[in-house]
């Protein structure tokens, strides 16, 4: 018998596309309800182009491939305590930041996908979106497994399902993924498939895996490559969804553009908490935030809006601001992480002299002016035995929920920002004008929000009766996991293995 | 004589995280046990999903179903991700030698006569009930996402079954040369020949299900069985007799991981019904419903495919399964 070779896409169409069908029994609205409500307009599924056209089969075999390899090496990495081989022990708690607040996003992106990945109407989509749902589950996975070694000789990682529930910081990406996940199946791939996978990942994942090389961290460096062809799917097929919705229809661009604008907002703000870990938080830097920025985002971003210009969509209107914030974001987190790591599950310490200098260096225009008397006044306190912790709670943003520790740094960047509006009667707080827009435009969805200081005041964390209650309620191992790392039980370890008195 | 080599052991300060150690004490856990227990968030959620305002994000209360403690539904193959895709792998790279050895031999051209119409026919629409079975199982995984031991069980069962539909097309390619003809024919079959209307009419049903626990009975349970039955026992007997053993090699991947897979769905409910007594009740009258829908679906497939009695004998084999799980009428 002759057989026919076929190309790549008509096997992929007879593999895949074509398993679905016209319904004659069922109302096709039942099965796939979400549809409509958010007011997309999709016109014709089959005109769907799939980014990547990998069968069942070949998903098993390549990934396997890659876990397997993945695993050995993390076997190697705790028979070998591969925790000794770091820079020094601070860094360790770049990665409890990374286990108790991004791992827990990719169950939840895991969540998100599955959800799209049942109710797309169009089968090439559902079954990228299905895909990339398994995908997330093993990063959440890897990234445990990798974890486990380090929670086995450090403070802060053993409570990290716990905390992310619950913990004031952490609830800043909780809410970000709660956020998608409670919006319709096409926000939730514009958000996580666009903003987060392709216009973010490279300012998440990059640095801190990057981060993981320059400071010795093996088992997250290596989850880190082995991550790499999974996002590399992700972001195609991020690209692809905003193509096709902007394709379908043109009602669908100015919905399209405030999802944009929303969620890369949203996501921004969370970079915040990466944007310190390099710059303060690993003891081999590898760059500068604002380099980073400069180059993962002024540059690529710039290249991809362009892109995006002849479906009418353009760069969100804050870039300028932005920019501006890039000489302040780190700064202004590690201070505010520094004065409140009593309630934190990872340490913080003041930067060494050396430390200032770098930062010095890297930013010409704003660290000497505004942030490094700080630092010098934070380490005569201490020296005298007056470390300053902050004793109040902070106000947060109803929006992005993180403390309100911007400043206006276009005008004066010794002013904090505060907006604020009503709403039914009831005064609602913001950092910034872009958290108070995307509030007005659905204020019924985040009156909701569960604020950490609102829940601990209103007595739902543990109860009145302080916040010795909260540390509780955490389950945070007070005089462990938190404040300095300088006399620390972590430090007093890193220093008997090392052979250090 | 064997030679230990000496690591360097190290003082941990504790064995595992704090969620699996009250699960299990402080002592060295598995990885089905670190990547399974206590991660999904179970509390505090921000915001109400637009979708289901009556929800919260993860919310067992989706489910008529109820249990103490969700994560007695584990999985006896302890499958996560890891191990999942290493074992799919190697099945895989045993189909693919199969597929590859009837290709290399031109077994499709021995054949007896008209055997390939009955395959487009009966076997290679199949792959519709597949495609509904992977979406029947996400959508347990979209609402079962408060406890990952269901969750990423249901997830792999769904991938699963679009492996399935996959292979079950290939097989299409396998006779026809690679056109795709035999799978237009067998969709055309599946869209319009009566004696699939009726599986078709319960697999759109399937899909409009709101109980996701309900979702689980429907497709793992009661169709997965008859069909399983009709296919992997009587039709797969049928082909033998009938000079067409070969196309055995080509279900194989699907023969087997279904009685891997039904390893996993037993012992779940078999916890679930044991649970209380509104869970067995419950179970059972979403059996008894969908045992109902099934006989009308299948009676004119298996009539056709098989013979009058095919039916009943797959439906003992139901009953014999219910009754191991401990579901006995
Ligand atoms: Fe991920
Ligand atoms: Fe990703
Ligand atoms: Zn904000």
């Amino acid at each position: 018998m002759s057989t026919k070779k076929l190309n790549l896409k008509d096997k992929y169409r007879l593999l895949t596309r074509d398993l679905d069908w016209d319904f004659s029994y069922e109302d096709r609205k039942d099965a796939f309800p979400f549809e409509e409500f958010e007011g997309i307009k999709i016109t014709d599924w089959d005109k769907w182009e799939d980014p990547f056209r990998l069968t069942m089969d070949a998903y098993w075999k390549y990934q396997a491939e890659k876990e397997k390899k993945l695993y050995a090496i993390y076997d190697a990495f705790s028979q070998n305590n591969g925790h000794l081989n770091v820079t020094d022990a601070r860094y360790v708690n770049a990665i409890k930041i990374f286990l108790t607040a991004v791992s827990p996003g990719e169950l939840a992106a895991h969540s998100g996908f599955a959800f799209t990945g049942r109710h797309m109407g169009g089968i090439g989509a559902r079954i990228a979106a299905q895909m990339q749902s398994l995908d997330e589950l093993r990063h959440i996975q890897t990234q445990i497994h990798a974890m486990s070694h380090y929670n086995k000789f450090f403070d802060g990682f053993d409570e990290f399902s716990h905390m992310h529930d619950r913990v004031w910081y952490i609830s800043v990406v909780k809410s970000f993924f709660d956020d998608a996940r409670s919006a319709g199946p096409f926000e939730f791939m514009v958000a996580i498939g666009f903003s987060f996978e392709y216009v973010l990942t490279n300012l998440l994942f990059v640095p801190f895996m990057s981060g993981a090389a320059y400071n010795g961290d093996m088992a997250t460096v290596t989850f880190g490559f082995s991550a790499q062809s999974d996002e590399a799917r992700h972001m195609t097929l991020g690209l692809e969804i905003i193509k096709f919705l902007l394709e379908q229809h043109e009602d669908n661009v100015p919905i399209v553009q405030k999802w944009i604008d929303k969620w890369l907002w949203r996501g921004y703000r969370i970079l915040t908490v990466v944007a310190m870990m390099m710059d303060y938080m690993l003891p081999q830097k590898v760059m500068s935030w604002k380099e980073a920025w400069e180059l993962y985002f002024e540059q690529a971003g710039g290249a991809l809006f362009k892109d995006l210009e002849r479906y009418g969509i353009k760069m969100p209107d804050y870039t300028d601001l932005i920019k501006a914030e890039k000489e302040h974001l780190s700064h202004q987190a590690w201070w505010t992480f520094y004065t409140n790591s009593q309630a934190t599950a990872f340490h913080t310490w003041i930067p060494s002299n050396q430390e200032l200098d770098w930062l010095s260096e890297k930013y010409p225009e704003t660290f000497d002016k505004y942030y490094r008397p700080r630092w010098e006044m934070a380490k005569e306190m201490a020296d005298k035995g007056e470390r300053y912790y902050n004793e109040g709670l902070p106000q947060l943003c109803q929006t992005c929920q993180i403390p309100m520790i911007y400043t206006d740094v276009q005008n004066d960047p010794r002013d904090i920002v505060y907006r604020s509006t009503k709403y039914q009667g009831e005064r609602f707080h913001f950092c910034s004008d872009q958290c108070q827009h995307i509030f007005e435009n659905e204020p019924e969805k985040y009156v909701h929000s569960w604020l950490p200081v609102h829940q601990i005041f209103q007595g739902n964390c543990g109860g009145p009766g302080g916040l010795e209650k909260v540390m509780d309620y955490y389950k945070l191992d007070v005089g462990k996991a938190n404040m300095d790392y300088v006399g620390s039980p972590d430090e007093e370890r890193w220093k008997t293995w090392k052979g250090v008195a | 004589m064997t030679i230990e080599i000496k690591t360097a052991k190290m003082d941990t300060i504790r064995n595992t995280f704090g969620h699996i150690a009250r699960r299990f004490g402080d002592k060295p856990a598995t990885r089905y046990q670190e990547a399974t227990y206590d991660i999904a968030a179970q509390t505090n959620f921000h915001y109400k999903p637009l979708w289901d305002q009556d929800h919260e994000l993860n919310d067992p209360s989706r489910t008529a179903i109820t249990m103490e403690d969700w994560y007695a539904l584990k999985d006896p193959r302890q499958f996560y991700y890891g191990t999942y895709v290493q074992n799919r792998a190697r099945m895989q790279e045993n189909a693919e030698s199969n597929f590859g050895f009837f290709d290399k031999r031109d077994l499709a051209d021995k054949l007896p006569e008209g055997m390939k119409e009955r395959l487009i026919k009966h076997l290679i629409p199949l792959r519709h009930v597949e495609h509904t079975a992977n979406l029947n199982n996400m959508y347990c995984t979209a609402y079962a996402n408060y406890c990952t031991a269901v969750a990423q069980a249901t997830l792999f069962e769904g991938m699963d079954r679009f492996g399935n539909a996959q292979y079950y097309a290939r097989i299409g390619l396998a006779i026809d040369g690679n056109t795709g003809d035999s799978l237009a024919a067998a969709k055309e079959e599946w869209m319009n020949n009566p004696i699939w209307q009726g599986l078709r009419a319960y697999c759109e049903k399937t899909l409009t299900i709101d109980d996701w626990f309900e979702t689980f009975i429907a497709q793992n349970i009661v169709l997965d069985t008859l069909v399983d039955n009709l296919y992997f026992e009587q039709y797969d007997a049928w082909l033998t007799e009938n000079n067409a053993g070969d196309i055995l090699m080509l279900t194989e991947f699907m023969r087997e991981r279904s009685r891997e897979s039904q390893r996993w769905s037993d012992s779940l409910l078999k916890t679930v019904i044991n649970e209380n007594r509104q869970n067995a009740d419950q179970v059972k009258s979403w059996i008894s419903t969908w045992r109902i829908r099934a006989q009308s679906a299948l009676e004119p497939l298996a009539n056709d495919l098989l013979s009058d009695d095919a039916l009943a004998e797959a439906y003992s084999a139901l009953a014999t399964r219910l009754k191991k799980i401990g579901l006995a009428d």
